[in-house]
C-alpha cells in the first residue's frame, strides 16, 4: 500500500486542529488533518458554549491567559474571510455584594494587566442601564465590550473550508492507532488499516490527546473529561440579555452562565463536573434544577417553560490548569497540543499562529504561498434576506426557494451546500444550516433532509445517519417486509 | 416580485384551511390557500387509520378519505387559489395585509389580503420540550415524524420500539409499528388513566398483547449512537419512584406526548396568544387581537376530532366573510372557563346570534353536567354521559337561549362542568 | 372458560365478563345494552378488524397508496391479508374507493384505496 506523504499531520479537527490547518494552509507546507469521527467539529468543539471570551479571567503569566487576549481580536477579521456567525455584544461579570465587588476589581486589574480595551468596573445604575434584564439584587459588576458570541461549529466547518480551499486535505473516520518514527518521518496507522506519512505531528486531539500521545511514543498524560450540561431557550422567550452574563468566578470554575447565541436563542449553563468516561456525554435531571436556579438568579425571566433542547459536552481538562502546547520532548517533531479547555476556542487562533512557530522551531520551513486565498465563499441564507432580496436569490437558484426547515427558516439550497462540503450526516447538515436545531427539533424537516441527501449523495436510505457509523435512522422499507416479520411483531398476540 | 390580491389568505392547506376556504369562496369571495407541502390535506394524508368523520359525515373514514371530500370540493370553486410547495415565511399586517410566500417554481409571492384565516395546524411536543434526561443518540422520534415515514415514504424506523404516551397517536402507531413488522415493548403513561380512547387500547393494544405502563415515565435513554434501551420508572404521586424502576432494551423510541399550535407566523402578525390553549386570543368570530387576522383548527387550539377542525373553520369563515362584507360585529362579551375546564375557546360571545364553544375538562366523570351560567345564575344544563381531558366538548347557544341576559357586568358568562 | 373486556361500541365503555363453553353456550355480563352483547359475542366467536395499510405503487416518487378493508374482517384472515399488501403493486392512476381486491378469503370485505393519486 502507498502511504501518502505530507509535510505535517494535525491529529483532530476540532477548533484547534482546524486552527493550526488553516494557518498551515497559507504556507507551501503539504498538510493533512486526521479526525477519527465522520466529520470535523464532531467531538468537543461540538457542544462549546460558544463564548468569545474577555480576556480578564487569567494572568498572561499563564499560556491560555496570553494565548486568549491574542485570539480575541483576531475574530473580526476571521469573521470577514469566513463568514460565521459572530456578535461581539459584550461580557458582564456581575456581583451581588461587596465582596463580589472586590473580586470585580481583580478581574479588572487583571484585564487591564492584559491591555484589554475597553473594560469598565459599573455601578449598579451603570450595569442595569447597560443590561436592563439583570436581577435588581446585581450592585455592580465589569462590563468587558471585546467580548462576544459565535457558532463553534460554524466556525471549525469555516476554517476547514478555507483550509481545504488552499490545500489542506482533510481525512475523516481515520482514527488514530498507532506512530512510529522512520528515517525522521511518521508513519501514523489508522485503526482501519489506512496509513499516512508527515514529517511532523500535531496532537490537538482534545479528549484522546492522551491516547495519541501514547500512540505516537511520546509523553504521558491524563485527561480528565469535565462535563458541562446545557439548555438551549426559545429566541421568542421574553427577558433575555444581549450581552453574555457571568456570575463571579469560584476558584474551579467560571460558573453557570447566561449566553445570547448570534442567531437570537440563548444558552444557559455549563455545569462542570469530572468523570472517568470520555464517552458518556448524557445529561441527568439533577442537573436542570442547578442551572435554572443559577440562571435565574442571573437574569430573573429565564424560564424552563423555554427550553427547547439540552445536551452535554465534555471538555479535555489537563491538570495543572493550563494549555500543554509544546514540541514534545520525549517525540521531536511532535507538537502536543493539550487540555484545551476555556479559554481554547477564543485562544484558536492564537494557537493556531503559536503552534506553527513551534513548528517553525522544530524544523519546519516555511515557504508562504503566493496563492493562498483567506476569504470563502459566503452561503446565502434565506432568514436574513428580506423578501425581495430573497426573491431575486431565488431567481438564481430556485432551491433557496424550497423551505425545508420552517422552524430556522432554512432553504434546500443551504442543505445543499452543506452537503457538499461534506457534511452528509443529520448533526453535520444540522450544524451547516440550523435545520433540526429550532423549535420542533427536525419534526417537520428530518423527511424532507433525508431526501436531499438521497439524491445529492445516492446513499440509501439506511446508509443516512445521525452522526455516522451506527447512527441510523432508518433499518427497513415496508415494501421489503414479509408477513413473517410482522408476525414476529405482533407475538402471541390473539391473532 | 410576484404580487396578487384577494380577499382572503388561508394559511395553511390541511383540514382547517381546506374547510375554511371553501366556506368563503362559497359567499363569493376569492381565497388564495398557501400549502406547504406538494399535496393539500395536511397531516390527514399520514393518518391512513379509520375513525375520522363518525360524527360530520356518519361515516367511518380514513384521514385521507376525509382530507379528499375537502379537497374536491376547494379544487371545484373557482374563486380558490392553491398555492402549493409555498411557504408563508414572512408578514406585514396593515388595514390590507400582506403575507409573503417563497416557493422555488415563483420566488416570493406577495399576496395581499383584507382576511388572513390562520389555519397551520400544530407541532408535536419532543424530546427537547419534556427533558428526558440521557444521551443523545438516534432513533429517538416524535410518533407523528414516525408515522410520516412510514405511511408515506414505507420506511421502517426501528426495530424493537418504546412509546411514551397513551394518546390516540401513540396507540394507533404501536398497531403501525407491529403491522410492519416492529417489535413494541410498551406504550408508557405519565397519568393514571390512558388519554386514548378505548377502542384503540384494545385494537391497538391489547390485540398483540403490548402491555400499558399507567402512572410511570421514561425517565433515561440509553445509547451512544442509537438507542440502546431505556429505562422505566413508576410515579407514586406524580414523583418518580426508582425502585420500581425497569430497563428496556429497545432501538427506538417514539413520543407522542402532546401537540402545540405553530403560531410562529402568527407571532409575526403581533397576535396575543394565550398561554393556556397555545392558540391566539380570539373573539366570538375567531379573530384574533389584530383585525381581519382569524385562526382556526388546531392553531388555535389542539383538536381530538377532525370533524369539530372542519366545523369550526367554516365558522370561521363565516365570519371571515361577514368580516369582508363589512358586517362584522364589534360587540364581544365575555365567555369563561369555570369549575373544572381548562379552558373554552372561544373566550368571547355574540349576543343575538347562534354560538358554539369548544372546551376541555380538568376531570374525568361519567354522567357528567355542562353547566353555563351568567352572571351567577344558571343559564343552561348540558349532560355529558362521560368526560375526560383528552376528548374536546363542543356545546351551543342558541340566539334564543342567549336572550334573556342581563346587561353588563352580569353579561358575563362562565362553563363549568359538575 | 371466561373473558373480562371492555365494550367499545359507545364512550361508556362497560366492563363486560364473557363466560362461554362451546359456541353456543355464550353469557354476557356487565352489559348496560344490547349492543354490548353482541359485541362480546363477536370478540369471542369471529372478532373483526378493520384493516388500514398501505401498499406499494408505481411512483417515481416512492410515494406508497393507503388502504382498507371495506369492512371489518375476520381476524384469522388478517396474516393472510397482509401478506397479498407487501406484495402488492398498484398501477397509476387510482382513484378513492377503486377495488384494489375483491371479496377477500370470501369473506364478501373488499380491499379499496383510500385516496386518489395521479400517475407521479
Amino acid at each position: 500500500m502507498k502511504n501518502e506523504l505530507f509535510v505535517v499531520a494535525v491529529v483532530g479537527a476540532g477548533v484547534s486542529g482546524a486552527s493550526i490547518a488553516r494557518k498551515l494552509s497559507a504556507y507551501t507546507c503539504d498538510t493533512v488533518v486526521l479526525e477519527k469521527e465522520c466529520d470535523v467539529s464532531f467531538g468537543v468543539s461540538k457542544t462549546n458554549s460558544g463564548v468569545i471570551h474577555g480576556g480578564f479571567h487569567y494572568p498572561t503569566s499563564l499560556l491560555k491567559g496570553r494565548l486568549e487576549v491574542l485570539g480575541n481580536i483576531m475574530f473580526d477579521t476571521l469573521q470577514q474571510q469566513l463568514h460565521f456567525p459572530f456578535k461581539r455584544c459584550g461580557i458582564l461579570v456581575v456581583a451581588f455584594t461587596v465582596e463580589e465587588m472586590k473580586t470585580i476589581e481583580k478581574l479588572y486589574m487583571q484585564g487591564t494587566a492584559n491591555k484589554i480595551i475597553g473594560l469598565e468596573i459599573c455601578n449598579r445604575e451603570r450595569i442595569h442601564t447597560i443590561e436592563p434584564t439583570l436581577n435588581a439584587d446585581v450592585v455592580g459588576g465589569l462590563h468587558a465590550p471585546s467580548g462576544g458570541v459565535i457558532e463553534p461549529y460554524r466556525y471549525v466547518f469555516s476554517l476547514i473550508e478555507s483550509a481545504k480551499k488552499n490545500g489542506v486535505t482533510v481525512k475523516t473516520d481515520f482514527r488514530v492507532a498507532r506512530a512510529e518514527k522512520h528515517n525522521s518521518h511518521f508513519l501514523i496507522h489508522a485503526e482501519n488499516g489506512e496509513r499516512v506519512r508527515a514529517r511532523f505531528l500535531v496532537n490537538a486531539a482534545g479528549l484522546y490527546a492522551d491516547e495519541v500521545s501514547r500512540a505516537c511514543g511520546a509523553e504521558g498524560f491524563h485527561i480528565i473529561p469535565r462535563k458541562g450540561q446545557e439548555y438551549l431557550l426559545d429566541r421568542n422567550a421574553s427577558g433575555l440579555p444581549g450581552k453574555v452574563v457571568f456570575p463571579v468566578p469560584n476558584p474551579t470554575s467560571k460558573g453557570i452562565l447566561v449566553i445570547p447565541t448570534p442567531e437570537g436563542t440563548c444558552m444557559v449553563g455549563p455545569t462542570a463536573v469530572e468523570q472517568e468516561d470520555k464517552e458518556d456525554a448524557s445529561t441527568s435531571q439533577e442537573n436542570f434544577e442547578k442551572i435554572f436556579h443559577s440562571a435565574r438568579r442571573l437574569i430573573p425571566k429565564i424560564s424552563e417553560r423555554d427550553i427547547i433542547t439540552c445536551f452535554a459536552g465534555l471538555r479535555p481538562a489537563l491538570s495543572g490548569g493550563d494549555f500543554y502546547i509544546a514540541e514534545s520532548e520525549q517525540q521531536p517533531q511532535l507538537i502536543q497540543v493539550a487540555g484545551i479547555q476555556s479559554p481554547g476556542l477564543t485562544a484558536a487562533p492564537a494557537i493556531g499562529e503559536y503552534v506553527k512557530d513551534l513548528l517553525k522551531s522544530a524544523g519546519l520551513v516555511l515557504t508562504e504561498r503566493p496563492d493562498f486565498d483567506p476569504m470563502i465563499d459566503e452561503v446565502p441564507r434565506i432568514r436574513r434576506l428580506s423578501p425581495y432580496e430573497a426573491d431575486e436569490l431565488i431567481r438564481e437558484n430556485p432551491a433557496y426557494g424550497e423551505i425545508v426547515c420552517r422552524c430556522e427558516s432554512v432553504s434546500e439550497a443551504e442543505i445543499v451546500a452543506a452537503i457538499r462540503r461534506g457534511h452528509t450526516t443529520m448533526d453535520g447538515i444540522k450544524f451547516y444550516t440550523r435545520a433540526q436545531m429550532g423549535r420542533c427539533q427536525g419534526g417537520f424537516c428530518t423527511y424532507k433532509i433525508m431526501k436531499i441527501l438521497q439524491r445529492e449523495t445516492g446513499m440509501s436510505i439506511e446508509q443516512i445517519s445521525k452522526r455516522g457509523a451506527e447512527s441510523g435512522l432508518i433499518t427497513g422499507k415496508v415494501g421489503n417486509l414479509t408477513v413473517q416479520d410482522v408476525g414476529k411483531a405482533a407475538g402471541e398476540g390473539k391473532s | 416580485m410576484r404580487e396578487k390580491h384577494c380577499d382572503a389568505v388561508v394559511v395553511g392547506g390541511g383540514s382547517a384551511g381546506l374547510a375554511a376556504a371553501s366556506r368563503i369562496a362559497s359567499q363569493g369571495y376569492s381565497v388564495t390557500v398557501l400549502e406547504r407541502e406538494q399535496e393539500l390535506g395536511g397531516i390527514l394524508n399520514q393518518c391512513i387509520h379509520n375513525g375520522f368523520g363518525l360524527q360530520r359525515f356518519r361515516e367511518d373514514l380514513t384521514g385521507p378519505e376525509y382530507a379528499e371530500r375537502f379537497v374536491e370540493a376547494v379544487q371545484s370553486h373557482k374563486n380558490i387559489e392553491v398555492l402549493l410547495d409555498t411557504t408563508a415565511l414572512e408578514v406585514s399586517p396593515g388595514s390590507i395585509h400582506s403575507v409573503y410566500g417563497y416557493s422555488r417554481h415563483e420566488g416570493v409571492t406577495k399576496i395581499n389580503a383584507r382576511a388572513i384565516v390562520l389555519a397551520m395546524g400544530c407541532r408535536e411536543r419532543n424530546r427537547g420540550n419534556i427533558g428526558i434526561p440521557g444521551t443523545r443518540p438516534s432513533g429517538v422520534f416524535t410518533a407523528g415524524l414516525a408515522q410520516r415515514l412510514i405511511n408515506i415514504d414505507g420506511y421502517i424506523p426501528g426495530k424493537r420500539a418504546v412509546i411514551l404516551g397513551s394518546g390516540d397517536i401513540g396507540l394507533i402507531m404501536a398497531r403501525r409499528l407491529t403491522w410492519v413488522g416492529v417489535k413494541v415493548l410498551g406504550v408508557i403513561e405519565i397519568q393514571a388513566y390512558p388519554s386514548g380512547l378505548t377502542r384503540n387500547i384494545v385494537q391497538c393494544l391489547n390485540d398483540f398483547s403490548i402491555p400499558l405502563y399507567l402512572s410511570h415515565t421514561v425517565s433515561d435513554i440509553r445509547g451512544r449512537d442509537r438507542v440502546s434501551g431505556v429505562t422505566v420508572t413508576p410515579l407514586e404521586e406524580g414523583k418518580a419512584n426508582s425502585e420500581g424502576k425497569f430497563d428496556l432494551e429497545c432501538d427506538t423510541i417514539l413520543l407522542s406526548v402532546g401537540l402545540i399550535p405553530d403560531n410562529e407566523l402568527s407571532r409575526k402578525f403581533g397576535i396575543c396568544l394565550n398561554p393556556e390553549t397555545g392558540g391566539a386570543f380570539v373573539d366570538g368570530g375567531l379573530m384574533s387581537c389584530v383585525p381581519g387576522v382569524f385562526a382556526c383548527g388546531n392553531v388555535l387550539h389542539v383538536h381530538d376530532l377532525v370533524d369539530y377542525v372542519s366545523e369550526e373553520s367554516e365558522r370561521c369563515a363565516s365570519f371571515v366573510a361577514e368580516y369582508l362584507a363589512g358586517t362584522y360585529s364589534s360587540s364581544h362579551h365575555p365567555m369563561t372557563a369555570g369549575a373544572n375546564v381548562k379552558y373554552v375557546v372561544p373566550n368571547r360571545y355574540l349576543p343575538g346570534r347562534d354560538n358554539r364553544f369548544y372546551l376541555r375538562s380538568l376531570i374525568v366523570k361519567n354522567k357528567a353536567e355542562l353547566l353555563i351560567s351568567a352572571g351567577g345564575e344558571p343559564l343552561k344544563r348540558k349532560r355529558l354521559a362521560h368526560v375526560q381531558p383528552s376528548e374536546m366538548v363542543s356545546f351551543e347557544l342558541s340566539e334564543s337561549e342567549l336572550a334573556g341576559i342581563p346587561d353588563p357586568p352580569e353579561n358575563k358568562l362562565e362553563v363549568s362542568i359538575y | 372458560m371466561e373473558r373480562k373486556m371492555v365494550c367499545i361500541s359507545c364512550p361508556l365503555g362497560c366492563r363486560l365478563t364473557v363466560r362461554w363453553s362451546n359456541e353456543e353456550d355464550v353469557t354476557v355480563t356487565g352489559n348496560r345494552c344490547a349492543k354490548g352483547e353482541s359485541y362480546a359475542r363477536e370478540e369471542i366467536l369471529a372478532p373483526k378488524r378493520v384493516v388500514t395499510a398501505t401498499v406499494r405503487t408505481r411512483a417515481a416518487s416512492g410515494r406508497r397508496l393507503p388502504v382498507k378493508t371495506s369492512a371489518s374482517l375476520l381476524k384469522e384472515h388478517i396474516p393472510a391479508l397482509l401478506d397479498r399488501l407487501y406484495r402488492m403493486e398498484v398501477p397509476l392512476p387510482v382513484g378513492c374507493g377503486d377495488v384494489l381486491i375483491e371479496d377477500i378469503e370470501g369473506t364478501g370485505v373488499d380491499l379499496v384505496a383510500t385516496r386518489s393519486l395521479q400517475g407521479v
